[in-house]
């Protein structure tokens, strides 16, 4: 679909959301919205997502929204779905509904994962979005599984003996894949009709879709905050965040850099890797670039393309 | 709509919400320091800056990007004028 | 008509389900209620009930999914045990918060450590703050009638609070008892079909709930859950009044066993009254003047009427089958022994911890506690305020 046909379609979540300025899942929610053809209901995990939107006595969602707590939402919109077949089923309602469940990462890589785990193996009808900024921003960006190496965070703070996170993100993406659900996509906002194209697909399969989406924290990751979509961008174009989906077991790429730039060129823009250029950790930004070939070349290979 | 002062017998109860959307009517202009003019004759209405915009307040109507910015909710974040790719939004100060 | 019938505490549970057939069900098997899910989920295999079940993968889940339920509008189940209860924590608290009206079993088990699968209270007295009405059984019958009356005490419009339907591991679930079944159209037309105001399902009033709750108006809701639990107690006993006339079993915030005239008295939850009411018999038999509290209503609290029921004994014994660690006496002990000072009734309470871990007590042992309460009465010395009754030094 064109932007400008998008932007025909009605708007399912408001302004007036309290969202720090510049904070990229704003536009990702509101895309991914717009890509649903039925009322929702959408339930969010506690984040910062969640506490913006649904400020008492304030909602910024034009559906039916629940917030139930942190590590549950997908088990939470299960119970929705489940009510939903069930009174279907009985004949006591006819109108059709989508079901959505939001997450940072915090909520869905880490306290959530096991909820999540369960709704996508119990096969509800129902999308979970991860909008992934790659820490614990809503309490003041403490790591988390999906956070990346070396990124220097409250909790992985870069000091004078560690240089902030010392692990690799865990590719929660790949773990969604395995769990054989119809329909995998990760993701990212700079392509605003791939992202709404993915969640119009994630809204039509029948049965559990996942979508992971990178969405930029100024804050977090100490940026700018109209470099937000750029950044994405730059995430795509070093193969830190590459895009793919899986589609009943297909792996498809779904953007292919020009040329691959280094790394360098997605750490030097962001605060959280500052430390990194200093002298004496150069060997970590060599690291973390052997790490993203491999990673990128594993994805070109189970997508059929060549290196 | 629930007003602020209400006691706990005026307001529904366990923190349900009537009013779907109703963040519309809580203004977040304020937060801005510098806001985004659209300048319509460079614009191209390639509509990325209304897909970008976090706080929905660049407007469409009928599939033309509209100069009228919902300024209640502009945060100010520069993401539009940052993406157009004809620089036709421009940031100025407050 | 009702039919009588042989089964567990377990089966009547889930013959209640079957019955009340809701709309969805949660749960997670667990040690001692596993039985009540595995039969349930045969109704559903069967097709005896109209009921998606969802077979979550963890407590926590359980109730999550539950809340789910039912804030979309649908009539919602679940059921535990020890320390699935205690994985539902968190979420107990938000289903009474946000008001909605789901009954679930517990089947009570000791909360580990060292893990234990056997009976006692830990796993709902912990509980009890949680905003949730709790309601307990002597018997199976009891634990079947409750569950049939809760979904009507939950979804009353002046309650819309969650419900426990406390029964004791093993020695209630896993015991076949002779009880009476209502039939299944009794059943269906007493509890009625739900019919929320507010839920997510409904595409024309779309809503939200569980928002950021502050400073402004946190307060106030709480405010409306302590009046909702206020107003609950004339509901419990409204329901219970229409329950007697379909069944003539009688219910009430609780059970006095030959109190009237009584000068000593256990206060007691569950299977341990059946046992007491022997133990009062037999004393009753010797010439004491023995009674019992039998507790069904424990949230709310009956505070005024236990007050009532106890302001001329002489002597009480709270059977508390909890610790909770306060140094100052179990649950039902603080609670009782509170009642009764706000009326200055001239009665001695005292406390016994027993049965932790499934321990049994026995009718002599019971005997035993009436007469350390007559030791009291006589002399009008409290040797031990808090006793840990069975238990091997």
């Amino acid at each position: 679909m064109k932007l400008k046909e998008a932007a025909k379609t009605s708007e399912r979540f408001t302004g007036g959301h309290r969202l720090c300025s510049g904070c990229v899942a704003g536009p990702v929610t509101n895309l991914i919205m717009r890509a649903s053809k039925n009322p929702a209901v959408v339930g969010a995990a506690t984040g910062c997502l969640e506490v913006s939107s649904s400020i008492y006595p304030y909602t910024a969602w034009k559906d039916s929204f629940i917030h139930n707590a942190f590590e549950n939402s997908a088990a939470t919109v299960s119970g929705v779905e489940a009510a939903y077949r069930s009174l279907k089923k009985q004949g006591k309602m006819e109108e059709d509904f989508d079901f959505i469940a939001f997450g940072g990462d915090g909520g869905t890589y880490d306290i959530g994962f096991q909820s999540l785990s369960g709704a996508m193996e119990r096969g509800h009808d129902m999308v979970y979005v991860c909008y992934d900024n790659g820490a614990y921003m809503n309490t003041g960006i403490q790591r988390s599984s999906a956070t990346p190496k070396g990124a220097n965070t409250t909790t992985s703070p870069a000091g004078k003996v560690i240089a902030g996170k010392q692990q690799y993100r865990k590719e929660l993406t790949d773990i969604m894949a395995a769990h054989n659900i119809p329909y995998v996509a990760q993701i990212s906002p700079f392509k605003p009709q791939e992202l709404m194209k993915a969640a119009q697909k994630a809204f039509e399969t029948k049965g559990p879709a996942f979508l992971n989406v990178l969405a930029t924290c100024p804050r977090g990751w100490r940026s700018r905050a109209e470099k937000g979509i750029e950044l994405t961008k730059v995430a795509a174009d070093t193969c830190v965040w590459p895009m793919f989906e899986i589609e009943n077991g297909e792996w498809k790429l779904l953007y292919k850099p020009r040329k691959k730039k280094p790394v360098e060129e997605w750490l030097r823009q962001q605060g959280r890797f500052k430390h990194l250029f200093k002298r004496g950790n150069e060997h970590i930004i060599e690291d973390i670039q052997e790490h993203t070939d491999k990673r990128w070349n594993y994805i070109l290979e189970r997508c059929g393309e060549r290196q | 709509m629930v007003k602020p002062g209400d006691g706990y017998k005026d307001i529904p109860i366990g923190g349900l919400i009537l009013d779907a959307g109703n963040a519309k009517e809580y203004k977040t202009g304020g937060w801005r320091t510098k806001k985004p003019i659209l300048d319509k004759e460079k614009c191209i209405n390639c509509h990325l800056c209304w897909a970008f915009c976090p706080d929905i307040s660049i407007l469409s109507e009928d599939g033309v990007v509209s100069d009228q910015i919902d300024y209640d909710h502009c945060k100010g974040c520069g993401i539009c004028a940052n993406e157009c790719p004809v620089n036709a939004i421009e940031m100025v100060k407050e | 008509m009702s039919s009588k019938v042989a089964l567990t505490g377990n089966e009547a549970l889930a013959q209640a389900m079957r019955q009340i057939n809701p709309d969805v069900v949660a749960a997670y098997p667990i040690t001692p209620q596993t039985a009540m899910v595995q039969t349930f989920s045969q109704f559903v295999a069967d097709g005896e009930v109209d009921t998606e079940y969802v077979t979550v993968e963890s407590e926590h889940s359980a109730m999550s999914a539950t809340v789910g339920a039912s804030a979309a509008g649908s009539r919602a189940m679940t059921a535990t045990a020890a320390n699935g209860l205690a994985l539902m924590w968190e979420i107990l608290y938000i289903a009474s918060g946000t008001r909605l009206p789901i009954v679930m079993p517990v089947v009570n088990r000791a909360l580990s450590g060292p893990i234990n699968i056997h009976c006692d209270h830990s796993d709902a007295m912990g509980a009890r703050d949680s905003g949730w009405i709790q309601l307990y059984a002597e018997n199976a019958q009891e634990a079947y009638d409750n569950a049939i009356q809760a979904i009507r005490i939950s979804e009353h419009k002046d309650v819309l609070l969650p419900t426990m339907v406390n029964l004791d591991g093993f020695i209630t679930s896993h015991a076949v008892e002779s009880l009476e079944i209502l039939a299944d159209e009794d059943v269906k037309e007493f509890v009625g079909e739900y019919q929320p105001e507010n839920y997510l399902l409904n595409a024309d009033n779309p809503i939200a709930i569980g928002p950021l709750d502050l400073q402004d108006f946190y307060f106030e809701h709480k405010m409306q859950q302590a009046v909702a639990m206020g107003d609950a107690k004339q509901v419990i006993l409204d329901i219970a009044k229409e329950y007697k006339e379909l069944t003539a079993r009688e219910y009430g915030f609780f059970e006095s066993y030959k109190l009237d005239d009584a000068e000593v008295a256990i206060v007691a939850l569950n299977s341990t009254a059946g046992t007491a009411k022997a133990a009062v018999n037999n004393l009753r038999e010797a010439g004491v003047k023995a009674g019992l509290l039998k507790i069904r209503v424990y949230r709310p609290f009956p505070a005024e009427e236990i007050a009532d029921a106890l302001k001329d004994i002489k002597a009480v014994a709270v059977l508390d089958r909890a610790e909770s660690f306060s140094t100052n006496g179990g649950p039902v002990f603080a609670d009782i022994r509170s009642v009764l000072y706000d009326i200055k009734a001239n009665v001695e309470v005292v406390d016994y911890i027993y049965g932790l871990g499934g321990r049994d007590i026995k009718v002599e042992e019971i005997e035993s506690i009436f007469n350390d309460l007559q030791e009291i009465i006589k002399t009008g010395q409290v040797e031990n305020r808090i006793t840990h009754f069975g238990v091997r030094q």
